[in-house]
């Protein structure tokens, strides 16, 4: 069985703090990672594999600093990774980076399975695997928690917030898994010397042979007008005094606006 | 777009690094900015530039004739009942609608549904397009994508909105790129441009640690998903009406590959986050997991629910049901008491709309501060057995 996961490398937003003097986003050290969501479809991949046989494959598209994740990753114990970077990827919203992931999807040949992570903690916007598996004309489930493979048929449970179902469809398709499926495993000793000395070929829009049209900011629909820090309010009234003469000032307050 | 700095004018003064929402993306190198590849091409630098050296080059596509019209809300249902976030779609749909001067309608797809059109009707849409069949009984990608996409290629709406839960968020990418047209995730805000009548999609991105506005100029419809409680809820009209349109499809169970083998029901405790009017939320403040019972009683006095903050979540400290925040729920309640929790921007995306907060926390820097309407500054373990005990105690006496 041939399994895909797309991975990307994200600055650590848990990491980013705002300094409280300038309400801006002190930056300085902010390291990269892979997307936390994307390592649970690459553990669950991996499980897969070791359960049923295969070979799992990782596909990242970003700058060339990106191989970085996809060592990791080959650590982690994926067979084969693909780097997808080129200056003409830059500026794609979800549209342009999907229709590009698909391209590359489909150069690999056979596959079964397409695992992504729930979304990206950069982005967040969980939209780049199902627009991927609309690239690629297969079904998909996405907010997996529960995965399996019987007898040929993917039987997961999926999440939607207001119930949990379990969800079965044959292959080939496309998912997307929530932190609860799995705990990540860590890169083993070996895993990383393999990593270090392993061959990640990277891959241009003239490799894939991708419409330039449809790729990077050209391809993109959307465009961002404004960026801007969230505006942080004041701050209300800070209630004094001991403990005692705080809380109670405090319901004084809530009991006048009804609320207590 | 891309971005441009012309080294002749800069002076090296790094304020466009201040201004870059991006960790790295610029930087000052021999007294010149320069673009690294983390360059996102916002564009943030370039109203922070004082001498005017960056340049942003927008897209200037030659724009076709825009024949679509309508705003379009797509109707969620969920057990059977509507779901919340599409009459608050409505009603920011509405206001939408009367801006640009097009009509309102809502897409209700599912297996016997026809009875909630009427409250679509009632909360401001003046057309319900209506899908029913058995293949629709619960929610699966292709059967309502393909609906979806059908009905919006033969109507030709200009703005497409849908709720970001869990089956909007499956749904709406689905249907973008079946379209090939643009989809803002997420966003918390939504208003038309004046001049341009465009769609301004703004929505926290990056943990939410900053906000953007995204516009979809060129493309139809203009898609967005749009987090639940934020757009408050219309009120209903009573007796409003409304035409009803029947949709015809072609959606036959063979052709679907996904099948729901069963409800697992809920695996885990259900906790109404999103519908409490009082949440009692505790963060890594409280020192230990044990710190949350003290929550429990003062909400279940309060008639409210706890949450929690990511950080005692990711401990194990209690369950992911209790998260607020931008991986969490987003919630708005009539009061907020945060306790132990500091405030990360991450946290504060999924709580600061609520009515009214209270923040306890023995740190006066905690930026929680900022977002709160009254603040207790001290020892959460102090300070919330003796909220407990005095609000026991006024109970006590006005009985």
């Amino acid at each position: 069985m041939r399994f895909i996961v797309c991975i990307k490398q994200v600055p650590d937003t848990t990491e980013v703090k705002i300094d409280p003097e300038t309400n801006t986003l002190k930056r300085e050290g902010v390291p990269s990672i892979i997307n936390p969501f994307d390592k649970n479809a690459l553990e669950a991949a991996l499980q897969l594999k070791e359960q049923l046989g295969g070979n799992v494959v990782v596909i990242s598209m970003g700058p060339p600093q990106a191989e970085e994740a996809l060592r990791e990753a080959l650590a982690m114990g994926a067979d084969e990774a693909v780097l997808l970077s080129d200056r003409a990827f830059g500026g794609a919203d979800t549209l342009a980076t999907s229709y590009t992931l698909a391209e590359a999807i489909k150069q690999q040949g056979e596959y079964d399975l397409v695992l992504f992570g729930l979304q990206a903690i950069d982005g967040d916007t969980g939209q780049v695997g199902p627009e991927v598996a609309e690239h690629l004309g297969i079904p998909q489930v996405t907010y997996v928690r529960a995965l399996d493979i019987v007898d040929g048929v993917v039987r997961m449970e999926r999440d939607d917030g207001v119930d949990c179902m379990v969800v079965e469809a044959a292959m080939p398709l496309a998912v997307t898994v929530t932190a609860d499926i799995n705990d990540p495993r860590l890169s083993s000793l070996r895993g990383k010397m393999r990593a270090k000395k392993a061959d990640i070929p990277v891959l241009t829009a003239g490799d894939l042979g991708v419409d330039p049209g449809r790729i990077g900011l050209q391809g993109s629909p959307t465009q961002v007008v404004r960026v801007f820090t969230p505006p942080i309010g004041k701050g209300g009234e800070i209630l004094s005094g001991s403990v005692e003469e705080a809380v109670s000032a405090l319901l004084d307050r809530l009991h006048e606006k009804n609320i207590v | 777009m891309a971005v441009r700095i012309n080294t002749a004018e800069c002076t090296g003064c790094g304020l466009c690094v201040d201004s870059c929402p991006f960790p790295g993306a610029v930087e000052i190198v021999a007294d010149k900015a320069v673009l690294t590849d983390q360059c996102t091409g916002c564009g943030a630098c370039e109203a922070a530039c004082p001498v005017s050296a960056i340049e942003v080059e927008r897209k200037s596509e030659k724009e076709p004739a825009d024949t679509s019209s309508g705003i379009w809300v797509y109707a969620e249902v969920q057990r059977g009942k509507l779901a919340t976030v599409a009459l608050e779609l409505l009603g920011k749909g509405r206001e939408l609608a009367d801006e640009l001067g097009q009509g309102l309608a809502a897409v209700l797809i599912g297996s016997e549904v026809a009875g909630l059109a009427d409250a679509l009707f009632e909360h401001g849409a003046d057309v319900v397009y209506l899908a029913e069949g058995e293949v629709f009984s619960q929610y699966r990608t292709e059967p309502y994508a393909q609906v979806m996409a059908d009905l919006v290629k033969q109507e030709n709406p200009s703005i497409v909105l849908i709720g970001a839960t869990p089956n909007g968020r499956d749904l709406g990418p689905r249907v973008a790129a079946r379209l090939e047209t643009g989809l803002t995730a997420d966003c918390t805000g939504l208003a038309i441009d004046a001049e341009s009548g465009l769609l301004q999609q703004t929505r926290p991105a990056f943990g939410g640690n900053i906000m953007a506005t995204i516009i979809c100029p060129n493309r139809r419809p203009q898609m967005a998903t749009v987090r639940p409680h934020v757009m408050p809820c219309p009120v209903a009209q009573p007796g409003r009406r409304g035409e009803l349109v029947r949709v015809d499809h072609d959606v036959r169970e063979a052709d679907v590959q996904t099948k729901v083998r069963e409800l697992a029901g809920q695996v885990r405790q259900f906790v109404d986050l999103e519908g409490a009017e009082v949440i009692v939320a505790g963060g890594r403040g409280l020192g230990k997991p044990e710190g949350f019972e003290i929550l429990a009683e003062l909400a279940r006095e309060l008639g409210g629910v706890v949450g929690a903050s990511r950080a005692t979540v990711d401990a194990e400290w209690i369950g992911k049901e209790h998260q607020v925040g931008q991986t969490g729920k987003t919630v708005a309640p009539k009061l907020y008491i945060a306790c132990g929790i500091s405030g990360a921007i991450q946290h504060l995306a999924g709580m600061s709309n609520s009515d009214v907060i209270v923040a306890i926390n023995k740190d006066p820097e905690a930026p929680i501060f900022k977002v709160a309407t009254y603040g207790i500054v001290g020892n959460v373990h102090e300070v919330v057995p003796q909220l407990l005990a005095q609000l026991r105690r006024r109970r006590g006496a006005a009985n």
